[in-house]
């Protein structure tokens, strides 16, 4: 699709917008609608639609993936650290209100964080399992030409 | 493309019944996401359908028992837009009444996800860890073979034989 002009164009005007509205419904979650799932699908799908529109290898410049390997597992070490946190603090596991002074304050930091995780271990797969799907094509392209 | 457009509207209902978190989830991921997997999946498989030998009759005959069991289940529940039934009874008032006092969050639905159900919500969190690593493993085992070499069982004794030494 790279030599779509009008799609190279609208799409890079709109992919920063995509990416600043997953930041806003990763971090306004606590108020409005969304949370850290909704935030990495869409923070996710703005890079895919970066790599459907100016090629996997593009993509992968900005993203390696080992890099995404590495987001994967934190997204997970952070959630599941926070509830260490909360138990090292003296808390049950996952009980967010021994995390600051002030009980409110502490639920807040709490899911935050964890929303935080969520996002992204989410954008990390949505993103590592396209661009397996999408390298295996290329990959299986060549291999069937050459050997038959 | 189909499917992206029944998601959409599907999305468009959840708005009308004022659940917008799911609303949110459905239109991002089976509007957006679940399309561009499957039109990549697509793209993978073959145009033709390969010929089977065998006649399918074991998957055809649990494939029907299960699903006679799902409906079977159904009809133990109760029934639709029940303001009776047992989900509106149990621990929903309390999430209703006393999560903005204990919690703090005005979305009640990220104050149940994330703090009351914070352990339910860690292994949904680890499922998709799992799925995205099996994924991996499974799609990514034929990048790593070298462009040049176009058979894989040739180049293969070399690279364990180095691990090994």
């Amino acid at each position: 699709m790279r030599h779509h002009l009008i799609l190279r164009v609208i799409s890079k005007l709109l992919i920063p917008f995509i990416m600043l509205f997953a930041l806003y419904v990763q971090f306004h979650g606590d108020y409005g609608p969304g949370g850290g799932f909704q935030a990495g699908v869409i923070f996710g799908s703005a890079i895919i639609v970066y790599a459907l529109v100016f090629g996997l290898d593009n993509a992968q410049k900005i993203i390696s993936e080992s890099m995404l390997g590495f987001l994967i597992a934190l997204g997970l070490l952070l959630y599941a650290g926070v509830g260490f946190a909360t138990m090292l603090k003296g808390g049950n596991f996952l009980d967010y209100s021994v995390l600051s002074g002030d009980f409110i304050a502490g639920q807040h930091l709490g899911i935050l964080l964890v929303e935080l995780g969520v996002g992204i271990t989410v954008a990390a797969v949505m993103v590592a399992i396209f661009f397996s799907f999408a390298g295996r094509g290329a990959g299986d392209s060549q291999e069937d030409k050459a050997p038959h | 493309m189909l499917s992206s457009i029944y998601s959409l509207l599907m999305a468009g209902i959840f708005v009308v019944l004022d659940a917008v978190d799911v609303a949110f989830t459905e239109a991002a991921v089976g509007a957006g996401i679940s399309t561009v997997l499957m039109l990549s999946t697509l793209s993978l498989t073959a145009s033709r359908e390969k010929i089977h030998t065998h006649t399918p009759v074991l998957p055809v005959i649990i494939v029907l028992a299960t699903g006679a069991l799902l409906i079977y289940g159904t009809l133990g529940m109760p029934e639709f837009g029940l303001t009776m039934a047992p989900i509106h009874q149990h621990v929903a008032p309390r999430y209703i009444n006393v999560s903005p006092i204990e919690i703090g969050v005005p979305n009640m639905v990220t104050s149940i996800l994330a703090s009351y159900r914070g352990y339910d919500t860690l292994g949904e969190l680890t499922v998709i860890f799992t799925a995205g690593i099996s994924v991996l493993l499974l799609l990514r085992r034929r990048r790593r073979r070298t462009p040049g070499t176009p058979t894989g069982p040739v180049a293969k004794p070399d690279t364990s034989g180095g691990d090994q030494a």
